[in-house]
């Protein structure tokens, strides 16, 4: 099945499950993507991962995006799912605005998740709600804000030993 | 009756030590912290800790140029970084649209199957020394030696290669190397045969690994294993066979499994990948196709040294490249190749500006890490080190 092919059946599939919590979807290059309601984001990894006919048993990746011109909807989570068998993958998105950073944790699904969601609170300030032990991972305990938000500067500014003027930088 | 003459004591009675493994700990090579509680010589509880050498790769490279992000991935899985930035510039030219020359493939196959081997006798060797034979680590090592001069001869550089380039490699191998080549292909099955004969059957070898650290294939899938971690538990699952890229499809080689997920299956199926990578590069050397090594894409790919000193085209390339000023298309792309310890994906947003929007590297070692805790729980404490360098974490792949 190509990717077309996977992206229709998916698209009948989630939209005949979960109705409206489907947003959108779209094909990126090889990929399948669905932008779902965040709400409902566990049950549908847990309906994709246990459906006989999708067997989408196999979590990739999760990473946080923070987009701060996209008004209303700053910051996403993108979930990457794969079935090794018929050897399908998909992507999955949900979106929300920089108040609510809730996002349901899928921890139950996969214990994969657990230092995946960890690295993504560390470094987006996702709360991931039902996550087992949610402290910071990569970073240090005491660091006050989530440094790969777009506001954060990639260095100090204060700093005066450089000068990299010359450098356009 | 005082408790003191109770042999077995109650769980109240019980005293536990605290032992502190690491961060710098010789035999974990490399920086993990676990903070154990130990009963005896038994694990009752382990806690990792890491990010010591954490250097948010994933900020940098959203402040680097395209083709200045290779640098940053050589510091990876340095175990095996030419895997690493030929993942990086395959990402790169799917984004684009670019397709390699056939030669430019097959040169970079025989560059990514030498760094799969070198990581592998890391880690094969790795496991002989934690379990006491240090002769075959010191024997075999000479290998990874013979592979980082093949490196030198093709970029310049040994560890931290930076070789290749978006869209091909950045020349052509030279006589030097292909001849250090030839000599590779005959000098190493003799050695790899050898070591194999050392340790394999050895006795003392098989009662330490057998049934240490064992995990079985729902676990290792549930936690997210890949590469030889994951088909050690009997899971065919490779990144080169599944999605093949970089013409891995012309190539006939097995996929190696194991059954148990113990340790022993780890190093088996570490050295039967060197047997097949063996193959793969017999075979890319026998089709070399003849052409070009780099695609034409000016835009991307950087001009020839003599060019730019001498063609005013190739001058304006190489500083449209170097100060990345080059139109990328938007878009968001995920590519992803069989690094040494798995699958090692590029998650890519483009916004059409120099530097990547938003860049994500699946990192193997960050993800089955974390089912270390519940593999050694039960334990020995000689078996944790054991299980932790048959599980291959580096530290640079697990912090990024």
């Amino acid at each position: 099945m190509n990717t077309t092919e996977l992206f229709n059946q998916l698209s009948d599939n989630l939209k005949a499950q979960f109705g409206d919590g489907l947003i959108s979807g779209e094909i990126q290059y090889d990929f399948p993507v669905f932008i779902v309601d965040k709400k409902i984001i566990v049950e549908v990894l847990q309906y994709l991962k246990t459906n006989p006919e999708l067997k989408f048993n196999f979590l990739t990746t999760l990473c946080g995006i923070h987009m701060p011109d996209n008004k209303g909807a700053e910051l996403g989570v993108m979930y990457q799912l794969h079935n090794m068998e018929d050897n399908w993958r998909i992507r999955i998105k949900i979106l929300m605005p920089e108040g609510d950073v809730k996002v349901p944790s899928i921890t139950s699904i996969w214990p994969a998740a657990n230092w995946m969601e960890r690295q993504e609170y560390d470094f987006f300030g996702f709360k991931f709600t039902g996550h087992p032990d949610l402290r910071r991972i990569l970073n240090m305990d005491e660091m006050n804000y989530f440094p790969l938000r777009k506001e954060y500067p990639l260095e100090d500014g204060s700093r005066d030993d450089k000068n990299d003027k010359m450098f356009g930088r | 009756m005082s408790t003191q003459n109770h042999i077995i004591k109650t769980e109240a009675e019980k005293e536990y030590n605290i032992l502190n493994l690491g961060p710098t700990h010789p035999a974990t090579h490399g920086i993990f912290q676990n903070v154990l509680k130990m009963d005896g010589e038994i694990i009752v509880h382990a806690d990792p800790t890491i990010g010591y050498i954490h250097r948010a790769f994933e900020k940098i490279a959203e402040h680097r140029p395209y083709n200045q992000i290779t640098p940053l991935t050589d510091r990876l899985n340095y175990c095996s970084s030419p895997i690493n930035n030929m993942g990086w510039h395959m990402t790169v030219e799917k984004l684009i649209g670019c397709q390699v020359p056939k030669r430019a493939d097959y040169l970079r196959v025989i560059i990514m199957e030498l760094s799969r081997i070198a990581d592998h006798v890391i880690c094969t060797t790795i496991i002989g020394q934690d379990t006491g034979a240090t002769t075959g680590f010191l024997y075999f090592f000479q290998m990874r030696e013979k592979i980082y001069e093949i490196f030198e001869e093709v970029c310049g550089a040994r560890l931290t290669t930076n070789i290749g380039r978006i869209g091909g490699m950045e020349r052509d191998f030279s006589e030097v190397a292909w001849a250090k080549l030839d000599a590779f292909m005959i000098e190493f099955p003799k050695f790899l045969k050898e070591f194999q004969k050392l340790i394999e059957r050895n006795r003392i070898f098989m009662d330490r690994t057998i049934d240490c650290g064992p995990i079985t294939a729902e676990k290792a899938l549930s936690y997210g294993f890949t590469g030889p971690n994951l088909r050690a538990a009997g899971v065919d699952y490779d990144v080169r066979v599944a999605n093949p890229y970089s013409s891995y499809q012309d190539f006939d080689f097995n996929i190696p499994i194991g059954a148990n997920g113990d340790t022993y299956d780890r190093f088996m199926v570490r050295i039967e990948e060197m047997w097949e990578s063996m193959k793969i590069i017999r075979q890319a050397l026998d089709k070399m196709p003849k052409g070009e090594f780099h695609a034409e894409v000016p835009e991307f790919y950087l001009p020839l040294k003599e060019d730019v000193y001498s063609k005013m085209e190739a001058l304006i390339y190489h500083f449209k490249i170097v100060m990345g000023e080059m139109d990328v298309p938007k878009g968001e792309v995920y590519h992803s190749v069989e690094g040494g310890n798995g699958e090692l994906g590029f998650y890519l947003i483009s916004d059409g500006n120099r530097s990547p929007f938003r860049l994500h590297f699946r990192r193997p070692c960050f993800i089955y890490y974390q089912a270390y805790p519940e593999m050694i729980t039960g334990g020995l404490l000689s078996d944790a080190i054991l299980t932790m360098s048959s599980l291959n974490v580096i530290a640079g792949e697990l912090d990024a």
